[in-house]
């Protein structure tokens, strides 16, 4: 029964505990908060939508006997060698800095057993993901610390990174306490700094510069590799139609639940725009362009489980991208090492502290005994099992709604829940024909 | 020496050519016409090869260069020698912006102007240039030697952090954390060294030196003006 405080204490709607105590750090401090992971407020998501089924007039696939293929390809637009991944599940670009060299093994290990693809970040390509990671992508960054063409050669495919959903239009961020000797000698930095990257590429602005940058990679790399553009979530039809006017073989598109290693937090939760209604506009735009299909689509920013992955590719993604759930796999915000959670002032289920450096479980840390707690072998091992989890539940998905592929699931397969994400993915809402805004 | 003509040939061609004998341990020259402003030519190479080409190019040229000796008798166009690991590339003419940026070695000479943002980034690589540059040079310059013969345009050196900037006529404008620095016997000997490998002889009396003040290397309320 709950208790009824006779003084009639009533918290503020408008300043609740977690706005006060931001007003009274930054009085304190004088200066935003610097904080990882991705948004913390309520956003219209993947949650928002559910898949009808199979019914009288679409018959479904036997779960455990029926095939349903994973398979995809990206980047078969112009490249001479089009990576061939055997689930529609790649892991996003994350640095090393951001994340220390155990966890970019682990993941390097798990993408290659399950057939996928890891993302090299700023700070360019080390050797462990390299040797680890059988499909590596490479990064092509506004700061272009580390860039090297060698590894751009040894590299599966290439990403361009325009703009992160956590942060369109800015540059990340990697606090002095994670400038290790080693990260600073691949940044050419001085160790210790606050390292600020850069927010625009030093060498073009716009997408017909973008289109002769794009021809000079592929020049410099035998026009072998397919070269991706990712984009951050904020004007996604007219960054995906120039991206693809620019020559794109693939876009990235990451929504701002898409997480980050450390930037604003009134970046993380005020720009951008929701995975959802960015999909529609990505996918609208390459079919506007009659180029879906051909130009592939991959979508990062909140994608959890299989049921947010067969949500994306059935709005007409080719491809999903996680970070965050990754990462979460690999132990981050685990009920352990409680004491070191509460000396950087947090508890698991709320750390967002990947900036401090002082991962409790060894994830997003230089330091050497944190990172001694994840293993590279238990770290694959966990992100292989949720992986392949994750696959089970969209071929689940897939086969109830009549699929032999999970790339045949399409927009009629789903209802949204409310009218937000009706209008937002445009998808009827339940029990009803009404899209709103279409009549 | 081997002539391409690229109203003939295509750049892809072209570079293919020029990467194709770049790993024999010899030094090929190679003479290039007709570039009528064409992107990406001789990007990407990895080899001792010699390089001259004959007119203006257009972006990137030299872009990523490895170990190449590239000569353009003309001007170019944004991104020259961008990324440049090694080697080095000679511009005759002027050079657009964002020359050599964020290159991590070797060395750029530009004999005559470039535009904004010479040296954005640069990480290493030497750049000499023999006339001017535009706003915003040295921009976020991370190591290696930026010398501008003639005057600088506004904030120059704009959140550096170790490179070193040398002009021998005026600045404009500083940039945010970049303040002048004592010209010591050292870094005399330093612009010396520069400007004999880049072929320039220039009195060193006019030269003054420009780095960081290391005030922004770590957020700090009492620069909340500068971020």
């Amino acid at each position: 029964m709950a208790v009824v405080d006779p003084r009639g204490l009533r918290p503020s709607h408008t300043f609740p505990a977690h706005v006060l105590a931001e007003i009274h750090r930054a009085a304190d401090q004088g200066v935003y908060e610097i904080r990882g992971f991705g948004t913390k407020r309520p956003l219209p998501g993947f949650d928002d939508l559910v898949f009808l089924g199979a019914s009288m007039s679409r018959y479904p696939l036997e779960g455990y006997r029926e095939r349903c293929d994973t398979g995809v390809t990206l980047g078969t637009r112009f490249a001479s060698r089009p990576i061939e991944l055997k689930i529609p599940i790649t892991i996003a670009g994350m640095s090393f800095g951001a994340l220390g060299a155990n966890a970019k093994e682990a993941i390097g290990r798990a993408c290659t057993a399950m057939g996928t693809s890891s993302t090299t970040g700023d700070g360019g390509m080390t050797e462990e993901e390299r040797q680890s990671s059988e499909t590596l992508v490479y990064q092509v960054l506004p700061s272009r610390y580390g860039m090297n063409p060698d590894d751009l050669r040894r590299a599966d495919a290439i990403e361009i990174v325009v703009g992160q959903g956590a942060k369109p239009g800015g540059g990340g961020v990697l606090l002095g306490q994670k400038i290790t000797e080693r990260v600073a000698g691949m940044r050419d930095l001085p160790e210790g700094i606050d390292q600020r990257s850069a927010c625009r590429h030093p060498d073009w602005t716009g997408p017909d510069d973008l289109a002769i940058k794009i021809q000079e990679l592929r020049e410099v790399t035998g026009w072998e590799k397919p070269v991706y553009v990712k984009i951050g979530a904020s004007r996604p039809t007219y960054d995906v139609a120039l991206a693809v006017k620019a020559g794109a073989d693939v876009i990235v598109l990451d929504g701002m639940q898409g997480g980050t290693a450390a930037t604003q937090d009134v970046f993380i939760e005020h720009v951008g725009i929701p995975t959802l209604p960015a999909l529609r506009q990505a996918v609208e735009a390459l079919q506007s362009l009659d180029v879906h299909r051909e130009v592939q689509l991959v979508v990062s920013g909140g994608i959890r489980s299989g049921a947010d992955v067969a949500k994306a590719l059935a709005l007409g993604a080719d491809a999903v991208s996680i970070g965050s759930a990754a990462m979460v796999a690999l132990g981050c915000n685990k009920a352990v090492h409680l004491e070191d959670y509460q000396a950087i002032g947090t508890e698991p289920g709320y750390c967002h502290h990947c900036h401090t450096g002082r991962c409790p479980v060894g994830v997003t840390t230089q330091d050497p005994v944190l990172e001694a707690r994840l293993r590279p072998e238990q770290g694959a091992r966990w992100l292989r099992n949720y992986l392949t989890a994750m696959v089970l539940e969209l071929q689940t998905i897939a086969r109830a709604n009549g699929k032999s592929h999970v790339l045949n699931l399409e927009p009629e397969d789903m209802a949204a829940l409310t009218v937000e994400a009706a209008a937002m993915a445009g998808i009827p809402l339940a029990g009803t024909n009404w899209i709103p805004g279409r009549g | 020496m081997n002539t391409v003509s690229l109203s003939l040939t295509s750049v892809r061609e072209l570079n293919e050519q020029l990467r194709g004998v770049s790993d024999d341990g010899s030094a090929p020259a190679w003479r290039v016409t007709d570039p009528k402003g064409a992107h990406a030519v001789a990007a990407g190479l990895t080899g001792p090869v010699q390089v001259q080409i004959d007119g203006h190019v257009g972006y990137y040229c030299a872009g990523m260069n490895q170990h190449a000796a590239i000569t353009v008798d003309g001007h170019c166009g944004t991104g020259v020698a961008e990324n440049m690991m090694s080697g080095i590339v000679r511009i005759r003419g002027n050079a657009s912006q964002s020359a050599g940026a964020s290159g991590h070695g070797g060395m750029l000479v530009i004999e005559g102007n470039a535009g904004p943002r010479c040296g954005i980034s640069m990480k290493g690589i030497d750049i000499v240039v023999g006339g001017k540059t535009g706003h915003m040079s040295g921009f976020m310059a991370q190591s290696g030697n930026l010398v501008i013969c003639g005057d600088a345009g506004n904030d120059l050196g704009d959140s550096i952090y170790e490179a070193v900037i040398y002009v021998g006529g005026s600045a404009a404008s500083l940039g945010a954390d970049c303040v002048e620095k004592e010209m010591t016997p050292k870094h005399r000997s330093r612009l010396q060294d520069l400007l004999s490998r880049a072929g320039m002889e220039q009195d060193l009396d006019r030269f003054r030196r420009f780095g960081s003040a290391r005030r922004l290397y770590h957020f700090h309320v009492d620069h909340a003006d500068s971020y």
